[in-house]
């Protein structure tokens, strides 16, 4: 009955055209991309009119006549190749900054829970200045009024005689392969394999035997035995090379330029302060029920915290992270203000050597947008490899 | 039951746990030492540790700022760092301004006072605007006339005689404060600028920092609302658009924002029309920076909103407008009141940047400043970006202090 009375029903009540949703939804959305249209539109003729000549890409071909400090770059080089030691540059910076702001701030969030009292309230007062103050001015604070304050290379600070400081930058140990280097990498790859097979042998023979497993000490056993062996029988294919003062320079180790050092520790002891806050709010929000059902079933402190209490914490952490890790890559770019050659600059100083702008700035926001969203992704891989299943 | 094994059925609301000061006043000196810091071996080498590394951080810092630094820098330059560039004949109208904002200030202090009556609360209220007193009377101390501290003390009256008018407030009245903020933030900026006033061109220092600030929240939260709402559109087209403009802006540093908007807004304009000046070029990227974060934070809040508040409204026969404009937005954005204010906490400390493109706010003329003939080369970098620095810092960490304490108060997270 209801079936057969549907039509009618239908037919009385159709609303006048200007009120039926669905032709509301078309039209609203036709209005929307129109206006939007005309918007662009307007817009892109005032761009031809006022700069007419300087929406071609044709620029990246000329020279670049900039000389880039720390690489063989030739000012005759074209300036894509500029923008490309820009991008690499900042990738540098930018690796190397969230390794070691990750470090720093997983340290720092852990002591903000810690049952020492002077330990928790150093962390508390290294978070609160850190994050309470803007990071360019950490940059400029730490490249005018810090390593630029420093002695000159010929009166140069050797801390603990393994870092050379001066105001021309930092020069620390490094490792440099000998003949056999390539060799070594291989045996340590082997190492590596090897020991996770122990690690898995040991897993199965718990799982079957219940014996104590210790997979941790046999696979770290099996990979330093081989790693040690490899060394020695490969007759020392890695040395380590400590810088040491010469005179007007300084000889041996890896040197990090005055600017290069003040960017990366000011980004990376900012972005640890925020990484510090997330740390320790991930930790705290893993309800109080889980901690205690760890301690109801006789977990050790150790247990409690590796297998219940840090991996839900982690799951919690990683948005937040990736974030963290996005603005670090992001406020990389403030190293404009004190002449670290990565991405921002080197395109700043190809418009102010005459390139044309609109073209030149597609080409930078289109190089960070690739950083972002290569991070993003990468986020959201691991985002959806720790998503609780089957709930 | 009675064996105190089985658990009462009804849930009882759980005491919220004492507070830890009250333990610790009990305890003797003694033991609080070898409970906190020597509570076990490896806690022992920790404080030993860290003791000398604050001890020696803390020598440095103090002697820096007692004996090292050269002070005079800052006191013969605080009306620049605090004001830049403003014509000084025209400064009775950032007083002037300054007591309008008190008075908003204090009504709204007053009005939330009312909740609490406990001599407790009160010490708490006192202790949290301990940064702030503290940075003024930092400020005041560079000052090489008394009148600064008078004006300052009268400014500080009119908020004190605010607040108890706003603990008189009737209820109806205080539920309409956040109206009386933007209202006062608009006429503070009339009474800069109105009649004659220089213009926000002529700004400088910490007053260009804070407009921008919140000029930049202000004028953003109109375009983070729309696109928030647009990123939940149920029309693909405006969803797509929202969604672009969002992450394209949000992959992209500010600073090469600031560029591209310093240089090209010019570009875009009709021919024949005057580039704005760099002030308005920056507000303008920093206004259409913020909105596409405001716009992430609005969608957090309107993913916290109940489905059943659109239903009901449905039920009730509201329009898909009204349901957006009166039921789930009022909710939505007190949801996000905490997170708004963090957003504020990074646009203070992102107005910086404009030291990149030029403009001397505080960061800008606090370098600008070592360029003077009596400064110039002398390194005294250190001491200017520090006394920079301590203006952020307390800023940054009374409001950071305001909004844990508001996200206590409305419970968010709670629900």
């Amino acid at each position: 009955m209801a079936v057969a009375e549907a039509p009618s029903y239908r037919d009385q009540t159709r609303p006048p055209l200007w009120r039926d949703v669905r032709v509301l939804r078309v039209g609203g959305q036709i209005a929307f991309l129109a206006v939007l249209a005309l918007v662009v539109l307007y817009l892109y003729g005032n761009l031809t009119r006022n700069a007419p000549g300087q929406l071609s890409f044709a620029f990246l071909d000329q020279p670049a006549r900039v000389d880039i400090a720390d690489t063989d770059f030739s000012p005759s080089q074209p300036i894509r190749d500029a923008i490309l030691v820009g991008f690499i540059n900042t990738i540098r910076v930018s690796t190397v900054g969230i390794a070691l702001a990750l470090l720093i701030g997983i340290v720092v969030g852990v002591a903000r829970l810690s049952t020492n009292w002077l330990v928790r309230k150093t962390a508390a007062v290294y978070v609160e200045t850190l994050r309470n103050i803007p990071i360019l001015l950490w940059i400029l604070f730490l490249y005018l009024a810090v390593i630029l304050k420093l002695p000159r290379i010929t009166e140069a600070i050797e801390a603990f005689d393994v870092i050379v400081l001066s105001n021309r930058g930092l020069n620390v140990p490094w490792v440099v392969g000998g003949a056999n280097a390539t060799g070594f990498l291989l045996v340590l790859a082997t190492a590596l394999i090897v020991a996770l097979l122990v690690g898995v042998v040991r897993t199965r023979r718990f799982d079957a035997t219940g014996q104590p497993h210790h997979r941790w000490l046999w696979g770290a056993g099996t990979f330093l035995v081989i790693a040690t062996v490899g060394y020695f029988a490969l007759r020392s294919p890695f040395a380590l090379t400590i810088p040491e003062r010469d005179g007007r320079g300084v000889q041996g180790g890896i040197r990090l330029g005055a600017e290069y050092s003040a960017l990366l520790i000011a980004l990376v002891v900012y972005t640890a302060s925020h990484i510090a806050e997330i740390v320790r709010g991930s930790i705290q929000a893993v309800p109080k029920g889980q901690t205690e059902a760890a301690n109801a079933i006789a977990l050790s402190s150790f247990q409690r915290l590796r297998f219940v209490v840090l991996p839900q914490a982690f799951r919690i952490a990683v948005p937040p992270l990736a974030n963290q890790f996005l603005n670090l890559t992001k406020n990389s770019s403030l190293a404009t203000a004190i002449g670290y050659f990565e991405l921002t600059r080197l395109t700043q100083q190809a418009i102010a050597n005459g390139s044309p702008a609109p073209p030149a700035y597609l080409v930078l926001m289109a190089a960070y947008l690739s950083l972002s969203l290569t991070i993003s992704v990468i986020a959201n891989i691991v985002n959806r490899g720790l998503a609780l299943e089957g709930r | 039951m009675d064996l105190g094994l089985s658990r009462p059925t009804v849930e009882e609301p759980v005491p919220p746990p004492e507070p830890e000061r009250h333990d610790q006043r009990r305890v003797p000196p003694g033991e609080w030492v070898r409970d906190n810091l020597f509570n076990s071996v490896l806690n022992g080498i920790l404080t030993v540790v860290f003791g000398v590394i604050v001890v020696y951080a803390l020598f440095r810092a103090l002697r820096f700022v007692f004996v090292s630094a050269r002070w005079e820098v800052v006191e013969a330059n605080l009306t620049n760092l605090m004001v830049g560039l403003y014509p000084r004949s025209a400064l009775p109208r950032v007083w002037l301004a300054l007591g309008i904002l008190a008075v908003a200030a204090g009504l709204g202090a007053g009005a939330a006072s009312r909740r609490r009556r406990t001599s407790a609360s009160r010490l708490d209220a006192l202790k949290r605007s301990a940064p702030a007193l503290v940075g003024l009377l930092v400020i005041l101390s560079f000052t090489r006339t008394p009148l600064p501290a008078l004006l300052t003390a009268a400014v500080l009256a009119v908020a004190g005689l605010s607040w108890l008018g706003g603990s008189r407030l009737p209820e109806r009245f205080s539920r309409r404060l956040p109206l009386v903020y933007v209202a006062a933030v608009f006429a503070a900026y009339l009474a800069m600028t109105a009649a004659g006033g220089p213009g926000i061109d002529r700004w400088g220092g910490f007053l260009l920092t804070t407009s921008v600030a919140v000029g930049g929240i202000v004028l953003s939260f109109p375009l983070g609302v729309l696109l928030g709402l647009g990123r939940r559109s149920s029309f693909p087209a405006v969803r797509t658009f929202c969604v672009g403009y969002i992450e394209i802006i949000r992959g992209v540093p500010l600073i090469t924002l600031l560029f591209i908007g310093s240089v090209t807004i010019g570009l875009f304009l009709p021919p024949g029309f005057n580039r704005p000046e760099l002030v308005t070029r920056g507000l303008v990227v920093i206004i259409l920076f913020t909105g596409a974060y405001l716009a992430e934070t609005v969608r957090g809040g309107l993913q916290s909103v109940p489905v059943g508040q659109t239903e009901a409204a449905k039920a009730i026969g509201l329009s898909p407008l009204k349901t957006t404009f009166l039921i789930v937005l009022p909710q939505a954005l007190r949801n996000v009141i905490p997170t708004l204010v963090g957003q504020f906490i990074s646009l203070f400390k992102d107005t910086s940047l404009l030291a990149i493109i030029g403009l001397i706010e505080l960061l800008g003329i606090a370098q600008a400043i070592l360029f003077q003939g009596d400064f110039r080369g002398q390194g005294l970098q250190g001491e200017t970006l520090a006394f920079a620095a301590f203006l952020y810092w307390v800023s940054c960490y009374s409001m950071s202090r305001a909004a844990q304490r508001l996200e206590r108060r409305l419970g968010v997270g709670e629900r």
